[in-house]
């Protein structure tokens, strides 16, 4: 580096790389870390858990290491009836999300609401434990840790459940098998509103990892899908086979998640089923096989649950 | 190869590491292209490989994505590096040893990398696709000895100034390193939320910019001015291509979330940015046609400037595009949509590969010091490739329209899917065609290696391409 313009020209060059990472990444991260969480990010958190992607605790994205949110209609403590409440557990050992781990993800109003009402102070992961999801009076909304102030263990509440569903397991699907390649999470501001429902806000992030939005839309943008089709039986078909709901779609088949047996313990025999569509499709039978219901802890379960509670 | 490894500096013959970096980049591209057509094909008829679930689309498509970026581009890079650099500082690559190294280390991460994502283990975030471990492994055993070679060869340079296509060898892979750092964040640091989807896109433009289209702008610095025996145009406009790179490409990257919740200030700032990229694609693309000054011939006849010179003139589209539709008026209508997997083929088949082909042709006909085995097959590659390429952006441009205007008029998405069907076709066909005329090129390739007539010594290959 003999030449003067050389170290003049090194100088800024490290000015103006420096400048534009203090533009494009200190200023947007101080701004977007201010946005406080809304309700759909503590919910969102509380269903996926810590992380989604490859992490430590889940090398080979199987599901391991998610809560389970469960449908209450009795108090799992004193079983009372109560309204229909969403609850969300956390068995021992399970990894709780960035929000109740570190202090400003949640934002200041939600965090202390949290804390004070909520009591998140005693929650402990190595314990495991039972969340809600509430609002204060003045809509400011918060995380409750029922264990504590409601005496809800993680055992008596999955006992207690009238509905569990695996959607964080099936978060977990749902980026392993590319599913958001083509299907994007992110209903357009400009755009969308009709089709796709609601675009999300600012704050309705907070705490999630990945967020798996997706850039190319060759499918239907699903952030909302599970208020357009909540029906089990139409996903079961759909990701088995979609052509058996929808002839035109480019979907796919997600029969393989169905492991090794199905819901009632017979052997899953793609091939043979494959036969029998075949021969529908020539004509030789009216009806289509029947599908396979999955069995409770498949990756087709976990993924139709994690679809359904897109809501 | 692996006779080198173990050899000592001074035996090792100059340009080995760039034979070797040549000759995987050009498999890789195979490899690429293939699961590319592979891909497509599936699009088009979802249960044509049905009973292949090792092979779902969902696990194969950033394989593909990640092969040619990783495998054909970066290491069409790494080989015109290795031979660019010292040729352009009157000087030896500073090592060729660690070079063959790096191309052995740089195989062995890909393969695995690939593997790791073939099979599932995902970070979840495109175009940092790959999960941590892997990260580290690409920057410190792939990226930084590469790099060292590069600045090493640089500074020990027997020149006195320093040629444009080196400044931006050497400030490319230094920005490379810093984005591959901090672009990675989300995952050294667990970030969450917005922070971790805006930083998802920082790292995806960034890498694009600072590496991807600077770079292959930097060979054809080298290679036009080298076969056409005219000087470069403007050694300025070449310091306002530089200095545009370094603030303004380095800047929009929330232009890629455009339709999501981030801060209005950051889309706007990010809008304005990103229309500022034309300043240093405006000064380059003059830059280079102009510098064709009077030797416009070249660009019929020798195989090279054919390739470099399309993939200028397609850089001018791609650079138009590339200003203008992150704007608000036309991002809201194709943003999503096929139109910009076609702009994102346009910038690395388009614009980027033919830059990149013209730069391996080039290199490994003066290092093996042997002609080109066929200039007929060579031509033949440049128009599969050409026209492949040309119905796969024609195709997904098409398909891309269809869907805005579907998203617009809130057609029901199935719809948009039997409208997209016959240009589902077409793109297969396309990709199917780049695919073809990629074995032609390994096939040539090897061919010259082999049985390639030798080049005298003092004499360029463009020069006798047609003597027998």
């Amino acid at each position: 580096m003999a030449f003067r313009e050389y170290r003049i020209g090194c100088w800024m060059f490290g000015f103006a790389l420096s400048l534009s990472m203090f533009v494009t990444i200190i200023l947007p991260g101080l701004d977007i870390s201010s946005m406080s969480s809304t309700k759909i990010a503590l919910e969102k958190q509380l269903t996926y858990g810590w992380e989604t992607g490859f992490n430590y605790y889940d090398p080979f994205l199987q599901g391991k290491d998610k809560p389970v949110k469960v449908v209450l209609t009795k108090d799992p403590m004193t079983g009372k009836a109560i309204d229909k409440t969403d609850a969300f557990v956390f068995p021992a050992g399970t990894h709780f999300p960035s929000g109740l781990t570190h202090d400003g993800i949640l934002g200041d109003d939600v965090q202390k609401a949290s804390e004070e009402l909520g009591k998140i102070g005693q929650a402990d992961e190595a314990q495991g434990g039972v969340f809600l999801v509430r609002s204060t009076a003045d809509d400011v909304p918060y995380i409750e840790f029922a264990t504590a102030t409601k005496g809800w263990t993680a055992d008596a509440t999955l006992k207690a459940a009238d509905e569990k569903l695996l959607a964080g397991s099936g978060k977990t699907m749902f980026v392993r098998e590319g599913c958001w390649w083509c299907h994007t999470l992110l209903p357009e501001q400009t755009q969308d509103w009709q089709s796709f429902g609601r675009p999300p806000l600012v704050g309705d992030f907070n705490g999630e990892s990945p967020t798996t939005f997706g850039s190319d839309r060759k499918a239907p943008d699903l952030l909302h899908v599970g208020s357009r089709n909540s029906s089990r039986e139409w996903m079961v078909m759909h990701f088995f086979n979609p052509r058996l709901v929808q002839p035109h779609s480019i979907m796919p088949r997600y029969d393989y998640l169905w492991g090794d047996v199905d819901a009632d313990g017979n052997a899953v025999d793609l091939p043979g089923w494959d036969e029998k569509y075949l021969a529908y499709a020539r004509g030789e039978s009216i009806y289509p096989p029947a599908v396979p219901m999955p069995a409770a802890d498949s990756e087709a379960r976990k993924l139709i649950d994690f679809v359904i509670n897109l809501k | 190869m692996l006779k080198y490894l173990f050899s000592k500096e001074d035996d090792i013959p100059q340009g080995t590491a760039a034979i070797f970096f040549g000759i995987s980049s050009i498999a890789w591209f195979v490899i690429g292209t293939g699961l590319g057509s592979f891909n497509a094909a599936k699009l088009a008829f979802p249960d044509l490989f049905h009973g292949l679930y090792s092979l779902q689309f969902g696990h194969m498509r950033q394989v593909h994505v990640h092969a040619v970026i990783f495998g054909w581009i970066a290491m069409a890079f790494a080989a015109s590096m290795m031979y660019i650099t010292p040729a352009l500082g009157n000087t030896k690559l500073w090592s060729e040893k660690l070079g063959v190294w790096n191309c052995l280390l740089y195989n062995v991460g890909l393969c695995l990398a690939l593997a790791l994502l073939w099979s599932g283990v995902t970070s979840g975030r495109e175009y940092s696709d790959h999960i941590w471990p892997i990260d580290l492994y690409i920057a410190f055993v792939m990226v930084v000895p590469w790099s060292l070679n590069v600045w090493m060869t640089i500074v020990n340079r027997r020149t006195q100034g320093i040629y444009t296509t080196n400044w931006f060898f050497a400030g490319c892979m230094f920005m490379t390193i810093i984005v591959f750092l901090i672009g990675n964040t989300p995952e050294w640091l667990h970030l969450t939320g917005l922070n971790e989807a805006y930083m998802t896109w920082w790292f995806a433009h960034n890498i694009l910019g600072l590496l991807i289209t600077p770079v292959a702008a930097a060979i054809t610095y080298y290679i036009v001015p080298k076969i056409t025996g005219n000087p470069l145009y403007s050694h300025r406009v070449g310091h306002l291509h530089f200095w545009s790179i370094v603030v303004f490409y380095s800047t929009p990257a929330a232009h890629h979330l455009m339709s999501s919740p981030l801060p209005e200030w950051l889309k706007s700032f990010a809008s304005v940015e990103g229309v500022l990229i034309l300043v240093p694609a405006v000064a380059y693309v003059c830059n280079i046609l102009l510098t064709m000054q009077g030797r416009w011939a070249l660009f019929v006849e020798n195989i090279e400037i054919k390739f470099t010179i399309t993939g200028v003139l397609l850089a001018i589209p791609l650079n138009m595009q590339g200003g203008f539709q992150q704007t608000r008026a036309i991002n809201w209508y194709i943003h999503g949509t096929g139109w910009i997997v076609a702009h994102a083929h346009l910038a690395l088949l388009g614009f980027s590969t033919f830059a990149e082909a013209a730069s391996v042709y080039y290199g490994m006909q003066v290092l093996l010091r042997r002609k080109l085995w066929s200039a007929s097959l060579a031509n033949f590659h440049f128009w599969m490739l050409l026209i492949g390429f040309s119905l796969y952006w024609t195709s997904m441009t098409i398909s891309g329209l269809i869907q805005g205007a579907a998203k617009i008029y809130e057609v029901p998405y199935v719809d948009v899917v039997i409208a997209e069907h016959p240009y589902m076709i077409v793109r297969w066909l396309g990709g199917t065609m780049v695919f073809f005329g990629n074995i032609i090129w390994l096939y040539n390739m090897i061919m010259t290696a082999r049985a390639g007539d030798p080049v005298p010594v003092g004499r360029q290959p463009a020069e006798i391409a047609y003597t027998r």
